[in-house]
């Protein structure tokens, strides 16, 4: 066991990690933030998805080991302060892009990282940015629908929620 | 002009909010103190005898608090089934012990040897490595119609063979059936396998059991549709534990689509062993061990044959289908391919006469249970490809034949011993053939052929089955539960509801659309009304969330209850306006004395409930909290028109969907917004088995697809935006909502209209093709087209 430290969501936190520790499992148990999920153990559902340093990853992917010292986005950090949702994740429940919510803390950071990347991506380059992302219950209809709205785009004309 | 709020409304979900900023509670969030984990040893063969298991070095392993094998077991009941078919000369089906963990032979791949207890999942996983299993591998059986043969391995020694039950629908009806199809003008037949899905809810399965040794009570968190009958049938049949002494606790659950309805051998892991050691036990599911320990769907082959008079009027229909049940019964194994698919094999057609066999049989593999439309995708897919192909045969429109068909007359007795009350099939295709621009398809398959590609239209209808019921019909037919729902609404003194429902939400979004039915019968502001689920400490007895039953069956007893509750208030009312109780209107949370201007608000009525004052204490009790249980008369019965528009490339068969649309009749609609997402989730599913997905074993009984490698899950770029209309609405007559259920009807719509797509597509290439198996892969397309 080692002593890892990271700033996540702006604070900075500690635990005990033993090499194999997956990042994933010590934000879920060590830490307690248990709003990033963990879906499979192949790397494909992208229900995990944080960011290390600004950037998109899937933290079963890593090691908690890896992240000492680094800077961590969770899906717990994205709302203000006061809980009020950000514009990705408002777009989310306006237009109904989740069921379950278990892929969802996944989709909102992977999102965000297109987003950031790419303000006004097309329907074809959304879901060609959600490949690593499973959802097995929306169709991913209302979820490229919600993502193509946070950037601002009229999503009108895209059949109903 | 679409309504803001009430019945018909479509407000933003409320649990959204927790589930967007990482509050939500699903089990495995929960950390119960000093819980300790379980690592199951599972079978990597399929079928062995177990000579003997060492678990010397693996018991003194660091962290390692016990290890479990079939021998701890052996006083304990196994894992029971609960549904029992008699077959077609009047036997009961053949119904195999069920251990907990297994005893003397494991019967497939996943199946639970030992179950290690540690300190912590590494250890517990460490340990596992160092138990010595000495297997003495046996033939595995795999298929189905193998399984059969004189000879065959048996999967269960103590059963006569590997056939569990030969069921026969409508038996009396066989020989007018054979009959009618001597007298046919025209028959098709159509041979194909309805593939083996794996449910794959996001959430994998997770089980914490809990007990308390000063209260003797035990608690199981789990990930369940349905915590009272997890209770019901782990106390009563595997554990001996009342309903007093046990909690089932089902919190935020990740999606189940069936496969979280059943009980598993993992909850009375964990229930038995915080008992034995008096800690909690977590187990969490790996998806890995998902793959081999979630109950599987479909798994059907079937032979279907189709009659037709001179004038292509439907005379009779014929199936013979095989139905892979797995090593042991899961839970509601037996009624999927039988009660469930049978009744069904009218779908939305005047066919008089039917007859439906069925062979259950037992192979080497997970077992297999209901997944999302469960038998219902099965009759529909075999019915809907089948007509297709007798249009093709007779070239005649595949829409004029079956519209030509279609009931038209309600209440319609089927000849499968079901009664449709309503339904307007001709309106739901008249929806779908506005939606999908039939006229513009011709072009648009010239534009495809000018770059190289295939275009393909199919369509499909279908009626789905809700709501399962009444509970004395479906005893009779081999239930062994009651399949009503419960729901108590308490109203506090201040005026707020919580309703506490049977019913159990895992995406369905109960908490906001069953708040939408109570604020409009009272007249107050949704937010005054909050529902309370999956805890059986909290909730009265009910049978939770499968089937398309929450809103048709659920929402009926919560009607129910508010009714009583609308009654008794009425009385106070009456008493503190001093008028006749008869005379007493409530309208927009007021209750006011007809032909006066007389008024009392909701808020007062409960306050002097509870603060029972001047109130008429000798006529009715201080309070105001009612319960109903609802028993529903009729199944309800959705139907609709589906349409799948594909383009497949000829260089390499990769198909893709273009378009796809759906036309539902779902009766009266809740919330519009949550119907048109679960019909969006269901087309996701069925076109992943149409084009994708696929469980397949190798003649060893090795699942080959185990993971999220292997396992093709829709993604973002396989499917388009779906096309969704309701408009057709014919209410359901038997329930207080006019509802049909929504849940299920996109899966089991979607996978014809994509294969009928598929198979249209191809023959406008020339390739005289009538079928292909799904998954609809490139291989298998490819395959198809060059022979």
């Amino acid at each position: 066991m080692s002593q890892v430290t990271m700033t996540v969501n702006g604070k900075e936190m500690s635990g005990d990690a033993e090499g194999r520790t997956l990042l994933s499992q010590f934000l879920r148990e060590t830490l307690g933030l248990t709003g990033t999920h963990v879906g499979c153990d192949t790397s494909q559902c992208g229900a995990c998805v944080v960011h290390v340093d600004g950037v998109a990853v899937k933290a079963c992917t890593m090691l908690a080991m890896e992240a000492d010292g680094a800077s961590v986005d969770t899906i717990e950090g994205q709302a203000a302060p006061d809980g009020t949702l950000n514009a990705l994740q408002q777009a989310f429940q306006d237009h109904h892009g989740l069921q379950c919510g278990f892929c969802t803390p996944g989709m909102i950071m992977s999102a965000a990282d297109l987003l950031k990347n790419n303000p006004t991506p097309t329907e074809a380059e959304v879901r060609h940015h959600l490949e690593g992302n499973i959802c097995r219950c929306t169709g991913y209809h209302n979820i490229v629908k919600a993502i193509m709205a946070a950037s601002g785009q009229d999503v009108s004309s895209i059949a109903a929620e | 002009m679409p309504k803001d709020s009430g019945i018909g409304a479509s407000p933003k979900r409320r649990e959204d909010v927790r589930f967007l900023s990482g509050t939500g509670n699903y089990t495995d969030d929960i950390q119960v103190n000093g819980q300790a984990y379980v690592h199951f040893l599972r079978s990597d063969v399929a079928h062995a005898k177990i000579n003997g298991i060492n678990l010397d070095a693996a018991s003194v392993m660091p962290g390692v608090i016990k290890i479990f094998t079939g021998a701890d077991f052996e006083g304990v009941g196994g894992i029971p089934c609960g549904w029992q078919v008699t077959d077609r000369h009047g036997e009961p089906m053949q119904e195999p012990a069920h251990p907990v963990l297994a005893q003397g032979k494991v019967r497939y791949v996943g199946d639970q040897i030992a179950a290690v207890v540690a300190e912590t999942l590494e250890q517990a996983r460490d340990a596992a490595e160092a138990i010595e299993v000495d297997l003495e591998e046996l033939p595995a059986v795999v298929d189905m119609k193998a399984a059969l043969a004189e000879g065959a391995t048996k999967v269960h020694d103590d059963l006569t063979s590997n056939l569990c039950y030969d069921w026969g629908f409508v038996e009396e009806n066989k020989p007018a059936v054979d009959a009618a199809f001597e007298a046919a003008a025209h028959v098709t037949t159509l041979e194909l396998r309805n593939n083996r899905l794996v449910a794959n809810p996001m959430e994998p399965r997770v089980a914490i059991g809990d007990f308390n040794r000063a209260t003797g009570e035990s608690t199981l968190y789990t990930t369940s549709q349905n915590p009272h009958v997890i209770r019901l049938l782990m106390g009563a049949f595997v554990l001996g534990i009342p309903e007093h002494k046990l909690r089932v606790v089902a919190p935020d659950v990740g999606g189940g689509f069936g496969t979280k309805i059943f009980h598993y051998a993992e909850e009375a892991f964990c229930t038995f062993a915080a008992k034995a050691l008096n800690r909690a036990v977590k187990w969490t599911s790996t998806r890995s061990e998902a793959f081999i320990s979630d109950a599987h769907g479909r798994d059907h082959v079937t032979k279907i044959e189709l009659a037709l008079d001179a004038e292509n009027n439907f005379t009779a229909l014929r199936t013979d289908t095989y139905a892979n049940m797995g090593a042991y019964l899961s839970t509601f194994a037996p009624s999927v391919p039988t009660w469930l698919h049978g009744t069904l094999m009218a779908g939305n057609y005047k066919t008089p006469l039917i007859y439906v066999n069925v062979k259950a049989v037992f192979t080497n593999t997970v077992p297999v249970d209901a997944y999302r439309g469960a038998g219902r995708p099965e009759a529909t897919y075999q019915l809907e490809r089948v007509i297709d192909k007798a249009a093709r045969e007779l070239g005649v429109d595949p829409i004029a034949l079956r519209r030509q068909n279609f009931i038209t007359e309600f209440p319609y007795a089927t000849p499968v011993a079901v009664e449709y009350d309503t339904g307007d099939y001709n309106g739901t295709m008249d929806a779908l053939e506005k939606m999908a621009d039939l006229s513009g398809f011709e072009a648009r398959r010239k534009e495809s052929e000018a770059r190289g590609k295939l275009r393909g239209f199919g369509v499909n209808c279908y009626i789905e089955a809700c709501g399962i019921a009444p509970s004395n019909l479906v005893g009779q037919l081999g239930a062994r539960a009651g399949l009503y729902e419960s729901a108590t609404v308490r109203v506090n003194a201040t005026g707020g509801i919580v309703v506490m429902t049977g019913s159990h939400s895992h995406g369905q979004g109960h908490e906001t659309s069953f708040p939408q039915v109570i604020a409009e019968m009272i007249g107050i502001d949704e937010s005054m009304v909050e529902i309370e689920h999956g805890d059986t400490a909290n909730t009265p007895m009910g049978m939770g969330t499968y089937g398309s039953r929450s809103i048709a069956v659920g929402g009926s007893a919560m009607v129910r209850a508010t009714e009583k509750i609308i009654a008794k208030a009425k009385k106070i009312a009456a008493h503190l306006m001093e008028a006749a109780e008869a005379d007493i209107e409530l309208k927009d949370g007021a209750f006011s004395v007809a032909g006066t201007d007389k008024s009392v608000a909701w808020g007062d009525v409960t306050l002097a409930a509870y603060v029972p004052h001047n109130y008429p204490l000798e006529d009715i009790e201080p309070g105001l909290e009612e319960t109903a249980f609802y028993d529903p008369a009729n199944f309800t019965y959705p139907s609709g028109a589906y349409a799948c528009e594909v383009e497949v490339d000829p260089d390499t068969g990769k198909v893709t969907i273009e378009a796809f649309n759906a036309a539902d009749d779902f009766g009266n609609i809740i919330n519009p917004m949550i119907v048109d997402g679960q019909v969006h989730g269901g087309i996701g599913q069925g076109v992943g088995q149409a084009l994708l997905e696929n469980a397949a074993y190798d003649e060893n009984g090795q699942l080959l697809s185990a993971s999220y490698m292997d396992y093709a899950m829709p993604r973002a770029s396989d499917v388009p935006f779906y096309g969704v209309d309701h408009s057709s609405q014919t209410p359901c007559t038997h329930n207080p909502l006019g509802v049909k259920g929504c849940g299920e009807a996109g899966a089991i719509g979607s996978p014809p209209a994509v294969v009928n797509a598929v198979v249209d597509a191809l023959r406008s290439g020339g390739h005289d093709i009538h079928h292909i198996d799904m998954p609809v892969s490139p291989s298998r397309v490819w395959q198809a087209m060059n022979g």
